[in-house]
C-alpha cells in the first residue's frame, strides 16, 4: 500500500514517515512542498494521502482527485459513516487523508491513527519548544529589568526582584509583563534624568 | 455561556465582512450572542472544520454548501443556509498579455465584445497546442460557474476550448505573474491585488455576467440550525445589523481598517476600500472607476436565502459535472437555503421579507415592486449578460436551451 505525504513542514513529513516506516509501512512517498505537487502525485500513483489539514494547497488537492483520471478517485477519508469518531480525531489533530475508493478499512485505519499520533507528538513538541522560548525570554527580561532597577535605585537583587513582584501584585500582572514595561521604557528613557 | 457562542469559519476576503464587523462592531453582543472567528487558506479546510464541528457555522462559496448536502466526493451531510452574505464582488482578470491580445480598453467593456475578441484568442491558442488556462477558487464556486457561463454564453466551451483549473485566491497573483494561468476569477482583494503588482488587468465584474448573482453564504449543518434555532436567530439579526451598517454612507473607512487587520484579511487597506465603495481599478497605475453594486451586500434582501438561487447553482453542477438531472438532488439542494429561518428570525423588526421563496432569476430589467410579507420590497435588475432567464421550476428545460 503506497502512502504519499504532503506537509508545508518537512520536520512534521519525517516525523510520519518514520513513524509508518516503524510500523512496516515502508512503500513511502515524500511530496516536495516546493514542487509541483500534482505531477508529483501522478507520478506515485499512492493509494492514500496524507495531508496536513491547513495545507494551502488542500482545494487544489482535491480538484485534482476529483478530476484526475490517473489515480483511481482518491475520496476523502473514511467513507463509511459511522467513522466519524476516528475523522473527528484526525481533524482535531491536523490531518486529512485520501483514500484511493474500494481500499478496505481495516488497511487504512492503521495508517490514519498512526499519523494522528505523530501529528499530535509533533504539535507537543512544538507547544514545549515554544513554551521553553517563552520562559527563556521572560527569564531574560525579568533579569535585565532588575538591573535596571539596581542601578538606578542603588539597590541590591533580591530588593529589586521584591519591587518586580510586589507591582505585579498590585496591578494584577505578571512579573515578565512588568519587567518586559521597565526593559522597554528605560530603552526609550533610560538616559532623561 | 457556550450555548450563545457561534465560531464561524472565514477566508481572508472582503465578503467574510459581516461575520466579522458583527463581532467587532457589538451587533452580535446587542444580540446576546458572541462569535469567535476562525481564519483558513483553503475551502476545503473550512468545510471540514464546519462537518466535524470545530466551527458552528461558515463563510462559505454557496456552489459548496450545496455539493455537501449532496454528498459530491464525500458522504452527504444535510446543509442548512439561512442568511447570504452578498452578492457578486468578484472580478474577472487577465494576464497582461491576454489583456493585450484581446485588446482590452481602460473601462469595463461589454461581455459579448470581450468575449468574442477572446473566443478569437483562445481559438488561436488551441490551435497553437497552448490552450488558455483560467483559474477559480474552487469547483464548486460561484467564481467557477459565473465565468463559465459567460465564457460558453460567448461561444468558448469550457474544457474543450479552454482549460479551468484551481487556484487559490492569495496565489492568483503569482499564478498569473508566473504564466501558470491566462486569466483568474477570484473575490477582492486578489483581483487589485494582481492589478497593483502589474501583473494583471480587470476584464468584468462578475456583476456584468450576472446583476445579483448569490456570492458567498453562512452556512451550517442542519443539526445546528435545528438544535440552537433561537441562537441561530439572534445570529441572523447580528447579521443583517452589520449589514445594513456595511452598506451607510460614511462607514466603508471603518469597516475597512477592520477588515484590513492581520487576524481577518491581512491586506492592503486601500484595495478592500475600493471594494466596498464599488471603486475598482482596471489597470496597473489606472484611476479607479466607479462600477455601482459591484458588491452587493444588503439593499433589495439581498441577504435573503432564494431557493432559485441554490435552484440556479444546481443547474449549473449538472451542466459543467456532466451528471443527470434528478429530482430528488435538485429538491435536496433548494432545500438547502432556509428563507423560513430568515423570515423567522426579522419577523418584526422591519426589515422587507420576501412572501416568495423562489423567483425567476434574471427576469427583471427594470426596478419591480415584489410582494412581500413585511416592509417594501422594491428589487432591482437581476439580468443575465445574455438576457436568458432561470425558471427554477424548469431545470431541465434551461439546461436543454443552453447546449
Amino acid at each position: 500500500m503506497r502512502i504519499a505525504i504532503i506537509d508545508t513542514s518537512t520536520t512534521r513529513a519525517a516525523i510520519i514517515s518514520d513513524g509508518l516506516r516503524e510500523a512496516g509501512l515502508d512503500d513511502l512517498v515524500l511530496i516536495d512542498p516546493a514542487g509541483a505537487l500534482v505531477a508529483q502525485i501522478e507520478a506515485a500513483k499512492p493509494e492514500v494521502i496524507l495531508v496536513n489539514l491547513e495545507n494551502p494547497s488542500r482545494d487544489l488537492l482535491e480538484d485534482f482527485f476529483a478530476m484526475s483520471r490517473a489515480l483511481a478517485r482518491p475520496i476523502a477519508m473514511f467513507v463509511d459513516q459511522s467513522d466519524t469518531e476516528a475523522t473527528g480525531a484526525a481533524i482535531d489533530a491536523g490531518v486529512s487523508a485520501y483514500v484511493v475508493d474500494g481500499l478496505s478499512k481495516q488497511r487504512i485505519k492503521p495508517v490514519i491513527d498512526l499519523a494522528v499520533r505523530r501529528f499530535q507528538a509533533f504539535s507537543r513538541l512544538q507547544r514545549e519548544l515554544d513554551e521553553a522560548k517563552n520562559a527563556l525570554a521572560e527569564r531574560t527580561a525579568i533579569d535585565r529589568a532588575k538591573a535596571i532597577l539596581m542601578k538606578r535605585r542603588a539597590i541590591d537583587e533580591p530588593a529589586a526582584y521584591a519591587l518586580l513582584r510586589g507591582q505585579a501584585m498590585r496591578t494584577n500582572r505578571r512579573i515578565a509583563e512588568i519587567a518586559e514595561a521597565i526593559v522597554t521604557s528605560d530603552a526609550l528613557l533610560g538616559d532623561m534624568e | 455561556m457556550s450555548a450563545e457562542t457561534f465560531r464561524i469559519g472565514f477566508l481572508p476576503l472582503v465578503d467574510a465582512a459581516l461575520p466579522i464587523l458583527a463581532h467587532e462592531l457589538g451587533f452580535a453582543a446587542r444580540e446576546g450572542i458572541s462569535i469567535e472567528l476562525v481564519r483558513d487558506m483553503t475551502w476545503a479546510t473550512v468545510r471540514d472544520r464546519l462537518l466535524y464541528g470545530h466551527t458552528d457555522a461558515a463563510h462559505m462559496i454557496a456552489p459548496l454548501a450545496i455539493a455537501t448536502a449532496l454528498g459530491r466526493d464525500r458522504p452527504a451531510v444535510p446543509m442548512a443556509v439561512p442568511f447570504v452574505l452578498g452578492l457578486n464582488g468578484n472580478a474577472v482578470t487577465f494576464s497582461t498579455q491576454l489583456a493585450r491580445d484581446v485588446g482590452l480598453g481602460e473601462t469595463l467593456g461589454d461581455p459579448a465584445t470581450i468575449g468574442a475578441a477572446l473566443r478569437r484568442v483562445a481559438a488561436a491558442r488551441k490551435i497553437a497546442g497552448r490552450p488558455l488556462r483560467f483559474g477559480v477558487v474552487h469547483r464548486y464556486s460561484s467564481h467557477n460557474y459565473m465565468l463559465r457561463y459567460w465564457l460558453a454564453g460567448v461561444g468558448i466551451r469550457p474544457d474543450t476550448h479552454v482549460d479551468i483549473v484551481v487556484t487559490s485566491p492569495p496565489f492568483a497573483a503569482d499564478a498569473l505573474a508566473a504564466g501558470e494561468v491566462d486569466g483568474i476569477c477570484v473575490g477582492e482583494p486578489w483581483n487589485s491585488i494582481a492589478v497593483e503588482r502589474g501583473v494583471g488587468h480587470i476584464a468584468l465584474a462578475t456583476a456584468q455576467i450576472w446583476r445579483r448573482g448569490v456570492e458567498k453564504v453562512l452556512a451550517m449543518r442542519e443539526a445546528i440550525a435545528d438544535e440552537r434555532r433561537d441562537a441561530v436567530e439572534a445570529l441572523l439579526r447580528a447579521l443583517h445589523a452589520a449589514a445594513a451598517h456595511f452598506v451607510e454612507p460614511g462607514t466603508a473607512e471603518e469597516s475597512a481598517d477592520i477588515l484590513a487587520r492581520s487576524e481577518y484579511l491581512g491586506a492592503p487597506r486601500d484595495a478592500i476600500l475600493r471594494a466596498i465603495t464599488d471603486r475598482i481599478r482596471l489597470v496597473p497605475g489606472g484611476e479607479p472607476i466607479h462600477y455601482p453594486d459591484f458588491m452587493f451586500q444588503h439593499r433589495e434582501a439581498a441577504n435573503f436565502p432564494w431557493r432559485s438561487q441554490a435552484a440556479w447553482l444546481y443547474s449549473q453542477m449538472l451542466r459543467w459535472d456532466g451528471v443527470t438531472y434528478s429530482a430528488t438532488d435538485a429538491a435536496t439542494a433548494g432545500a438547502v437555503f432556509r428563507p423560513d429561518i430568515y423570515r423567522a428570525a426579522l419577523a418584526g423588526s422591519g426589515a422587507p421579507l420576501p412572501g416568495a421563496s423562489s423567483k425567476l432569476e434574471g427576469g427583471i430589467g427594470e426596478p419591480l415592486g415584489a410582494g412581500s410579507v413585511q416592509g417594501r420590497l422594491v428589487l432591482g435588475s437581476d439580468r443575465f449578460f445574455d438576457g436568458r432567464a432561470f425558471d427554477p421550476d424548469d431545470i431541465q428545460g434551461y439546461l436543454a436551451d443552453l447546449k
